[in-house]
């Protein structure tokens, strides 16, 4: 039984077809071709896959397809043309946030999650937020310092 | 291909029950990991599945007459952030699992898992929580403590749905909630002890303990709460052992990957002696 999910996907509506518990990562990757959203675990620990389901952050390999119908996904291709990323693309860059990237994408999601409810977080603010996204390689000082630097920067962006 | 229903509404959801048999599917965090293979694409399950996290009659919270009312498809970050859900009922939920599995995961999944390392189940069995389940023709309430059987077990019947949680609030003075595991996001306890007192100036007035995850379900000892009750402040610390001695018959603890019974029984013990020791003290531990 393939179903057709409308949905709105960074900021486009569109239609896809498919089996209806298939996970949303995988209809973001092979169905629409947007690999940026990564897989590590597959059972929602790690945040690789995170990404924005009608402005909350969710990791898309636990949501099904037949969910979506009349929701708002925003993944990392949608959010790269905005303000806030370039300012947090900045931030990253500086303090050396980024290493093997694979765990950046989901950070950054959960970065926009963070700082859309709360754009001056506290440290620990910061780190509760980001609990769900693991980092193998940096030990998550970084990646806090990163967003930190992000909302002092970007000040009323967020 | 598994077969997926998406009712519009409750009314149509308990139709689809009443027809065949279903798995229900409320927020998905387990159930999608549950069903998946080790090749990946979506997951597979023997029966067709039941959608109803979308139900807007199944997302309510309400407070009424001193009872918290919390629709089973609140993901548990809605719950967290309800002002009508005091403190004591958001500890034990701010301690599972991560933002972005609470924004997916539901208190009715919790409960309808029924895993003896379910985070919100001692705090709902100590504070005698309760469960509606209706069919087409009937609804019935009975206690969480009462619906789950076992390991994975519940009196669902294969025609009824999880409606409704309720909780009757009260004044409790001093609340504490420890969950051991071995990261803070994302664990599954080892071993956990929600417990809930009111305190007066010299006396214990209630007192409810729940340890969860030590045994095929969350556990309370009666006996050890009304031992406890009406005692004198002072005397509270003197009454570990008699406390731990109730305990002690009804804590059955497994080995498994995440911890070896020895250490989950030795834990719970010392868990019950950190919150009685300290009860008297001034912090408050939620």
């Amino acid at each position: 039984m393939e179903i057709e999910v409308r949905f709105e996907l960074n900021g486009k509506d569109v239609a896809v077809r498919t089996d209806p518990l298939s996970r949303l990562l995988d209809v973001l990757r092979d169905g629409l071709n947007l690999t940026g959203t990564k897989e590590g675990c597959g059972e929602g620990e790690c945040g690789a896959c995170a990404v924005l389901l009608d402005g909350h952050l969710v990791n898309s390999c636990l949501i099904p397809a037949i969910s979506l119908e009349g929701k708002s996904v925003l993944t990392i291709e949608g959010y790269r043309d905005t303000e806030r990323f370039a300012v947090l693309k900045e931030a990253f860059a500086g303090t050396g946030a980024v290493q093997c990237g694979f765990c950046t994408p989901g950070i950054l999601m959960a970065a926009e999650a963070i700082l859309r409810r709360n754009p001056h977080p506290t440290e620990e603010e910061l780190r509760e937020g980001l609990s769900g996204n693991l980092c193998r390689c940096t030990g998550y000082a970084m990646i806090v310092e990163g967003i930190l630097l992000a909302a002092e920067k970007g000040t009323g962006i967020w | 291909m598994v077969t997926a229903f998406r009712p519009v509404d409750l009314r149509e959801a308990l139709a689809v029950r009443a027809g065949e048999r279903t798995i229900v599917f409320a927020g998905g965090s387990d159930l999608m990991v549950r069903g998946r293979s080790i090749y990946g694409g979506a997951p597979r399950f023997n029966l067709p599945v039941l959608m109803v996290g979308h139900l807007p009659e199944l997302r309510e919270i309400t407070l009424d007459g001193g009872v918290l009312t919390i629709g089973p498809c609140c993901t548990l970050s809605r719950i967290l952030c309800h002002e009508a859900v005091p403190s004591y009922v958001r500890a034990p939920l701010l301690g599972m699992a991560s933002p972005p599995v609470r924004n997916i995961a539901t208190l009715g999944g919790n409960i309808c898992n029924a895993s003896p390392a379910g985070d919100s189940l001692p705090m709902l069995y100590a504070l005698d929580a309760r469960i509606e389940l209706r069919a087409t023709d009937r609804i019935r309430t009975l206690k969480v403590a009462d619906f789950i059987t076992g390991p994975g077990r519940t009196l669902l019947k294969e025609d009824e749905i999880l409606t409704g949680i309720s909780i009757p609030l009260a004044d409790f003075s001093r609340v504490y909630y420890r969950k051991v595991g071995t990261r803070r996001a994302n664990g599954i306890s080892k071993v956990s002890l929600f417990a809930a007192a009111k305190l007066s100036a010299s006396r214990v007035e209630a007192l409810r303990i729940s340890l969860g995850a030590v045994a095929p379900m969350a556990l309370r000892s009666r006996v050890a709460e009304n031992m406890l009750e009406s005692l004198p402040l002072e005397a509270v610390a003197r009454r570990v052992d008699a406390v731990k001695d109730c305990f002690a018959s009804l804590i059955n603890p497994i080995d498994d990957m995440r911890s070896s019974k020895e250490y989950r029984r030795t834990v719970a013990f010392n868990l019950l002696e950190n919150y009685l020791c300290n009860l008297i003290s001034e912090e408050d531990f939620s």
